[in-house]
């Protein structure tokens, strides 16, 4: 199979005042395409970062990540955004969707960019399939948070990426929504064939996925194959 | 591996960007209505003044043959000679001639006297425009009656009917109608010696052309189709100008009015042009905050793939467009209130003035609105650029990065755009540069002292206060606050407006007759050698004193330095100035200064004893155009006898003091026997003696003009009230615009504070605790911003009376007991009434409605 993801000795330092703070080091994996994947650990453990950093929003201090066959390191930051628009999508904690534009016209944006002629009937596709046909021109504001995290959803499968990262995909839902949006996400990654990277707290979450890495103080720990 | 080069590129194009433009603004609108309003105002007050001047600039040049009646004239304070008679005969000849001088007129029916412009006019004049009198007729009919047409207001002043008399000089004519507009006369010099027109023929009879008359001859002529005006001036302008005559063609007469009223626009116009910067300021601080609400938006665009520049475009996009919106909207309403300038300046202009819209006014707006929008807002836009998409995951985790290059780069596009508007107002760069210099120093200051301010407060925080007065000061100089911009807002605001209040006490103050016993207020011009003493004896007899009874007496320059006049006029390499030699001077002698002077150089000599080389005293000004000095030979020619000076001493004269001032003084024991005419002065305690006094002066001495400097002065207050109403009018602009900034700021610094106010009040804070620190801080910046603005503008008026005006001023109590109170209060009611829905509602409503 194609390795979608390499990480080599990837390490990232942050500096807050004159402190410098090391957040990663030496960070290797591979994921291969498909394949669904998490990244779990305690809080300050790094792993929101690992997701930026593999996802090319932020730059690499030392190492080397291949996304979809590119070194992120050779891109600057408009490349690396035209990257992610044409193979990456997103899903994140607190929904992330643009105020202003109502569901339907969030679900298209990605689409729009490429300038795709389409757009806005693939993101009413993408909308029936999660359950909000009949929301398409409602605001985030007028939705609640579990239908706002299935139109996040809708954006992120949109363009049909390669590679789908997920930060903490219930962090901001009760129990019950939580369990729905899981079952969305893992229903249309299997349909739509993508890769999932999900970061969480959550290790039942991180069971359904197919290999688990387990961070610690910006390291590896562990990195563990779900059998079943 | 994948090529760097294969890596799909964005294709999302213009139209992309313009609907998500739209998408945004379509639910921000609320938030910017505020900068549209800013943008409006200023527009607005611009272009108004712009299309305004141009409608006049244009109307003066289509009516230019109306305003003078004629197609040129040539014009001689004395009797045209030979050789300008000739030149009039090559031109075909006049075809009308006036004589007009100032002289007293009587109306026997209601005994009364007036100070009036006597016209006596022969030929069809006026060629163009009108004569429009009451009865119609009377304008055809007066030459061949023999009778007169009363200017329109004396008429009605004094109850004066068609078919009444008026005596000028020694006769009385029957009056044929009531002058309501005569070509080329204004409303304010009319109220000083409105115009009587009689038939040229009967002026000599009047018996007022004597020794010392002020009398100009004109000639009106019309000239041939197609004949070239400027070739005309050109050629014959300087043969007249050699025999003390004067061409004036209808177009440079045009010219010069335009180039009058064209300052006078200009001044409004940078007057409207501040009210935009004001806005400007407003502009600047709402997209701040507008963008900063947006920074997340942006954030998340750049995770889906948007690049720096789209996400940078899709706001310039949209605040160009809320530009050209206000400025669609701010054209409109300026070309609309444009039509109100002519009933605000009635009576200033000596036309008619039919408004349309210029062009150029409107591309201007337009162009200013999108201009200024893009400007101001460019500076917070640029943050934009620097925003990670990694904050969509960790908010805040890094701050966007400021670039002291692009605020740099920002503040000098402004300053060449405003350098360079100013420019084209004033065409002009020295004082296109004072303004922007000024503008920035008055920016500076504010700035300065808001910074101060914070600093001080920060350093010598007054920890021993309680809660509330503590809390509100914090709120002056915590994250986000808004202190520089509500200083700035208020200041400038209020600058402006206290210098222009105190601007007119400056003009004003020039304008007043010193109200001390001494000063007179009535000057009786025109008293003839040996009429003196009677004309004393009459104020006396009247229980009024004869304060200054002044001998004078005409002469012409002959020779400078040992030059003749007309050598000098040959000498093209010559720099002494032309009047010079050309004017008839009206000299005094003394043996003193007087108030208005003080000495320069060289010694006053107060007496002579022989004629050989007398020492006279010259004004600066005569010195500077004569280019002459202490010690330097002058000979004078006093109606035919040459007489030699030297330079004794140079005064400098304070011109615009009203009184008698003299360029030339000789010392006593010269000029006692030559011929010479008087001017007395007295000091008349009301209107009622006043017009006594006139009646009875007027009755026994006919040629004695009066002039009533109460009245006068009356004239310059009119005049100023009505030009300050404009100023005030463009002021007004400038308050709206102050009061919207400021409620953009309160407003936009509501969104910084209401979650500290919830917060304080979930944890137990009173209403009244609330609304205590909120009306603090307002009261400290109101009160910051405003006496800032008034000290400011005092120290700006004391150097304009001193360096402009060279004089020194009172300034009004307005600004301080008016503005300062006003504004203040103003600042905090905008404030307190903002807080209201946070001291209203319940906490957790507000919250949940911000969270929103």
């Amino acid at each position: 199979m194609t390795k979608i993801l390499n990480i080599h000795n990837l390490g990232k330092t942050y500096s807050s005042g004159s402190k410098e703070l090391t957040v990663l080091q030496d960070i290797s994996f591979d994921i291969e395409e498909g394949e669904t994947f998490s990244i779990v650990g305690p809080s300050g453990s790094g792993k929101t970062t690992l997701l930026g950093l593999c996802a090319g929003l932020d730059k690499i201090d030392s190492g080397s990540i291949s996304l979809c066959g590119t070194d992120l390191g050779k891109l600057n930051e408009d490349e690396r955004a035209q990257l992610r628009n044409k193979h990456v999508g997103f899903i994140f904690q607190d929904f992330q969707l643009l105020p202003t534009l109502t569901a339907l016209e969030n679900v298209a944006v990605p689409l729009e960019l490429r300038g795709d002629k389409n757009a806005t009937k693939r993101a009413m596709e993408l909308l029936g399939k999660v359950g909000l046909s009949d929301r398409i021109h409602h605001y985030p504001s007028q939705l609640s948070g579990g239908e706002q995290q299935r139109v996040a959803l809708a954006r992120a499968f949109c363009n049909s990426p390669s590679i789908l990262f997920a930060d903490e995909p219930t962090g901001n839902l009760d129990a019950e929504t939580g369990e729905k949006v899981i079952q969305l996400l893992f229903e249309l990654n299997k349909e739509l064939g993508t890769t999932l990277v999900i970061v969480t707290h959550d290790l039942e979450l991180a069971q359904k996925t197919q290999r688990i890495l387990r961070l610690k103080g910006g390291r590896i720990i562990e990195e563990q194959t779900v059998v079943g | 591996m994948i090529d760097k080069k294969a890596i799909p590129y964005s294709k999302a194009g213009f139209s992309w960007l313009l609907k998500m433009a739209w998408r945004d603004g379509r639910a921000s609108g609320s938030k910017l209505v505020l900068f549209m309003a800013s943008i409006i105002l200023g527009i607005a007050a611009v272009v108004s003044i712009q299309s305004f001047g141009e409608n006049l600039k244009d109307n003066i040049q289509l009516q230019s043959k109306a305003l003078m009646g004629a197609d040129f004239i040539i014009d001689s304070g004395k009797p045209p000679n030979e050789r300008v008679l000739q030149l009039m005969d090559s031109l075909g000849g006049a075809n009308a001639k006036e004589i007009n001088f100032t002289s007293m007129a009587a109306f026997p029916k209601t005994d009364a006297a007036k100070l009036v412009q006597v016209r006596g006019i022969e030929g069809g004049f006026p060629f163009y425009g009108e004569l429009e009198t009451t009865p119609i007729g009377a304008a055809k009919e007066y030459q061949a009656k023999g009778a007169a047409l009363v200017d329109a207001t004396v008429m009605l002043q004094l109850g004066m009917q068609p078919g009444d008399s008026i005596k000028v000089g020694n006769i009385t004519l029957p009056i044929a109608g009531a002058l309501n507009s005569v070509p080329g006369s204004t409303a304010i010099f009319s109220s000083v010696a409105p115009p009587i027109l009689i038939p040229y023929r009967l002026i000599e009879e009047t018996g007022l052309i004597q020794q010392g008359s002020r009398v100009d001859y004109e000639y009106y002529f019309v000239a041939k189709k197609g004949a070239d005006m400027e070739q005309l001036d050109k050629i014959l302008d300087p043969q007249l100008d050699a025999e003390d005559a004067d061409l004036d063609t209808h177009t440079s007469t045009s010219e010069r009015l335009g180039r009058r009223y064209d300052n006078f626009g200009k001044f409004l116009n940078l007057v409207a042009f501040i009210s935009l910067l004001l806005g400007c300021v407003g502009i600047a601080s709402a997209i701040n905050i507008y963008i900063k609400e947006k920074l997340r938006a942006v954030a998340v665009l750049k995770c889906l793939g948007a690049t720096r520049k789209q996400t940078f475009m899709i706001y310039l996009i949209q605040i160009a467009a809320m530009g050209l919106f206000g400025g669609i909207i701010g054209t409109v309403a300026g070309l609309l209130l444009q039509q109100l300038f002519p009933l605000l300046l009635q009576g200033l202009i000596p036309i008619e003035i039919q408004i349309s819209f210029s062009a150029q006014a409107i591309f201007m707006g337009l162009l200013l609105g999108v201009l200024m929008s893009v400007l101001f807002a460019l500076y917070p836009l640029i943050r934009t650029l620097y925003v990670s998409p990694l904050q969509t995951l960790r908010v805040g985790a890094e701050g966007v990065k400021k670039s002291r290059k692009a605020l740099l780069l920002v503040s000098i596009g402004i300053s060449v755009f405003v350098f360079l508007f100013a420019l084209w107002l004033l065409k002009d760069w020295l004082y296109s540069l004072a303004f922007v210099g000024a503008i920035l120093v008055t920016f500076s200051i504010l700035g300065g002292v808001a910074n101060l301010f914070m600093k001080g407060i920060k350093k010598y925080f007054p920890i021993s206060w309680g809660f509330t007065a503590r809390q509100s000061l914090l709120n002056l100089f915590r994250p986000q606050n808004q202190t520089l911009t509500l200083v700035l807002a208020i200041g400038v605001g209020t600058f402006l407006i206290s210098t222009l209040y105190f601007t007119k006490d400056i003009l004003l103050d020039q304008a007043s007759i010193e109200s001390n016993a001494n000063s007179p207020n009535m000057i009786l011009l025109d008293v003839q050698a040996g009429q003196e003493l009677a004309v004393a004896n009459t104020i006396e007899k009247s229980d009024m004193p004869v304060l200054d009874d002044i001998p004078i007496i005409t002469m012409r320059v002959e020779s400078i330095k040992g030059v003749m006049a007309n050598d000098i006029r040959k000498d093209t390499t010559s720099t002494i100035n032309q009047w010079v030699l050309n004017h008839e001077f009206r000299v005094t002698y003394r043996d003193s200064l007087i108030a208005s002077e003080t000495m320069e150089a060289g010694q006053w000599t107060r007496e002579v004893t022989s004629k050989d080389l007398v020492p006279i005293s010259v004004s600066d000004n005569f010195a500077d155009d004569a280019k002459v000095q202490v010690g330097d030979d002058l000979t004078f020619n006093v109606q035919g006898v040459l007489l030699n000076t030297v330079i004794g001493s140079i005064r400098t004269v304070d011109w615009s003091r009203m009184q008698l001032n003299f360029s030339i003084v000789f010392p006593k024991g010269v000029l006692e026997e030559a011929p010479q005419f008087r001017v007395l002065t007295t000091k008349v305690p009301n209107e009622k003696q006043s017009a006594l006094l006139q009646k009875e002066l007027v009755k026994q001495f006919p040629n004695v003009s009066i002039l009533d400097l109460r009245q006068v002065l009356s004239v310059i207050e009119g005049l100023l009230e009505k030009i300050s109403w404009i100023i005030n009018f463009m002021a007004f602009f400038s308050i709206l615009t102050g009061i919207i900034v400021l409620l953009g700021a309160v407003r936009t610094s509501k969104y910084q504070r209401i979650k500290e106010s919830v917060l304080l009040r979930t944890i137990g804070a009173s209403s009244k605790q609330i609304l205590k620190i909120t009306a603090l801080e307002y009261t400290y910046l109101g009160v910051l911003g405003g006496l800032s603005g008034i000290l400011l503008s005092l120290i700006g008026s004391q150097l304009l009376a001193l360096l402009v005006f060279k004089t020194s001023f009172l300034p009004s109590m307005f600004p301080f007991l008016v503005l300062f109170p006003g504004i203040t209060l103003l600042v905090l009611s905008i404030g307190l009434l903002n807080s209201r829905s946070v001291i209203q509602s319940p906490p957790l409503e507000v919250l949940r409605k911000e969270g929103r």
